[in-house]
């Protein structure tokens, strides 16, 4: 590909919504996925992607294919009724996560089946692909306009969450209202992954999640510093994904997540040589 | 003046019945050292008086609840459930004991209660409370790579910013060398003498009760005790936890 075609592929609206609504969305996953892996819930947002998955079958089934509007309520219940088995301690939480990831996913497999086949369009919900070149304009407003809410929301409330990360049992006995910002986060985690999987497709999308944060903690020591630092690597490895991804016509999602790998071990190189140096 | 007062408190853990039909109630400026074997229930008991965990009987009451809020009551949880390794600095965690004190209105919550920054006066009050414990110098460093006795001190210096005039102490120094536990028990002390801060304080070791303890509380197998110091000693419960090993 020509430098000029790939400049001019910018330009186009198929491209370029996508692109920005991409930058919005990372932005997003990286600052709450900072709470998200410190409190051991990264594997929330796995199981959430998987019922993503079902609610896309769902909602080409009725003729609303890739609605946000069926995947919203579908996911957010999910996350909320996760949540609340973990904390009635009824069942182990990893366990809970298997059952409504393979339940999902087997849901998911026989509307889709049943509705168009299991064919192209299953692809494109498990792995992104070449539906990210397929949003409309409302689809972008929506994306973006709740993508930013939520950010603002984040840091309105960042020290609750920190607190809640932190010591759960210490916030509860201060009266802070720690299973409501539990909640709150779960709801931030599902309205992610709704936003975000049709473009990074529902089985990558929780990358966008964990390695930021994952990758910031490597280096970064302070809360504030591992969020700023996941906010910042992850808008760019996502920009260097989908530039590469569109250069080299991979897919943008799985483009995406090599990108995040690469940095991650880059920052794992950095971190181990930070250390051996504070040493002596 | 009761500060804090326990009528009839029955609590269960794991559906077994660990603390009975418990009364007692604690003066204003003392030290009550809670005491008793593993299991008898001195962590459940710390978590229900915080509201942590529900009671199956009886009721906790505090003096000085202004109106419907919540009396601020400083923490310090049992080593065991911290966070072990956490990117945060000591800074961020003190701080975080602020949030307490922001009270909650009648439609459960304030404006100002809501604010996304800590006020200046909420920073000078964690500042204050790390200098107070001794680690204002280790405000920026990462958390986890504190010494066990520097991270208790940051804990009570994050329960400081969260207390009102009480502190809820679970095993303090569990895990501390002995360098380290005197010294923490030195600023427990000295909050309880000079700042006069009511306190509570799990412990394990009973050679530290003649040189805090005002009160004692023993939750045993089969009878409870709480009263001074002086009266427990005086009780063969007493004498024998103090007696050590001494059958």
């Amino acid at each position: 590909m020509t430098l000029e075609r790939f400049l001019y592929l910018f330009t186009r609206s198929y491209v370029l919504y996508p692109f920005i609504a991409g930058i919005a969305v990372s932005l997003i996953a990286a600052v709450i996925g900072v709470s998200l892996v410190q409190k051991r819930y990264s594997m929330i947002g796995d199981g959430l992607s998987h019922v993503g998955f079902a609610s896309l079958a769902i909602s080409t089934a009725v003729g609303m294919a890739g609605s946000v509007w069926i995947s919203l309520p579908i996911v957010t219940l999910s996350a909320v009724f996760l949540l609340r088995l973990r904390e009635s301690n009824k069942m182990k939480g990893d366990a809970a996560i298997a059952i409504l990831s393979t339940g999902a996913l087997a849901v998911g497999t026989i509307i889709a089946q049943k509705s168009t086949g299991l064919g192209g369009d299953v692809c494109n919900y498990m792995f992104g692909s070449t539906s990210i070149f397929a949003m409309t304009p409302g689809d972008f407003a929506t994306t973006v306009v709740l993508a930013l809410l939520m950010f603002a929301l984040y840091l309105f409330f960042y020290h609750k969450f920190f607190l809640v990360s932190f010591d759960e049992s210490f916030g509860k006995a201060i009266g802070v209202r720690v299973s409501f910002y539990n909640t709150f986060l779960a709801v931030l985690t599902a309205i992610t992954i709704v936003i975000g999987m049709k473009m990074m497709g529902a089985m990558l999308i929780s990358s966008l999640i964990v390695f930021p944060s994952l990758t910031a903690v490597r280096v970064c020591r302070t809360f504030r510093s591992v969020t700023v630092a996941a906010a910042i690597l992850s808008v760019c490895t996502y920009v260097v994904g989908f530039a590469l991804s569109i250069a080299l016509s991979t897919p943008p999602g799985a483009t995406i997540v090599i990108v995040d790998i690469a940095v991650f071990l880059l920052f794992c190189a950095i971190g181990a040589l930070k250390n051996r140096v504070k040493r002596g | 003046m009761a500060y804090l007062v326990c009528d009839d408190l029955s609590f269960s853990y794991d559906g077994r019945k660990v603390i009975e039909h418990l009364s007692f109630s604690v003066e204003k400026g003392s030290l009550v050292c809670i005491v008793g074997e593993n299991g008898a229930g001195k962590s459940t008991l710390v978590k229900g008086i915080l509201g942590l965990k529900k009671a199956d009987t009886g009721s906790v009451k505090m003096a000085e609840g202004h109106g419907h809020s919540k009396p601020q009551i400083g923490y310090l949880p049992q080593q065991s459930e911290q966070v072990k390794d956490f990117p945060a600095s000591v800074r961020e965690v003190v701080r975080s004991g602020c949030l307490a004190s922001r009270k909650c209105s009648r439609l459960g919550f304030s404006l100002s209660g809501l604010s996304p920054f800590y006020s200046g006066f909420e920073k000078r009050q964690a500042d204050a409370a790390m200098e107070r414990m001794g680690i204002l110098d280790l405000a920026g460093r990462n958390c986890s790579e504190l010494s066990g006795g520097q991270k208790q001190r940051m804990l009570l210096a994050r329960g400081l910013c969260a207390a009102g005039r009480l502190f809820l102490l679970d095993e303090p120094t569990a895990g501390l060398d002995t360098a380290a536990t005197a010294e923490l028990y030195q600023l427990i002390s000295e909050l309880n003498q000079n700042d006069g801060m009511t306190i509570l304080m799990v412990t394990h070791d009973p050679a530290v009760l003649p040189r805090l303890a005002t009160h004692i509380l023993h939750i045993g197998q089969k009878e409870n005790f709480y009263g001074t110091f002086d009266s427990y000693r005086t009780t063969e419960m007493g004498s024998r936890f103090l007696g050590g090993e001494i059958k």
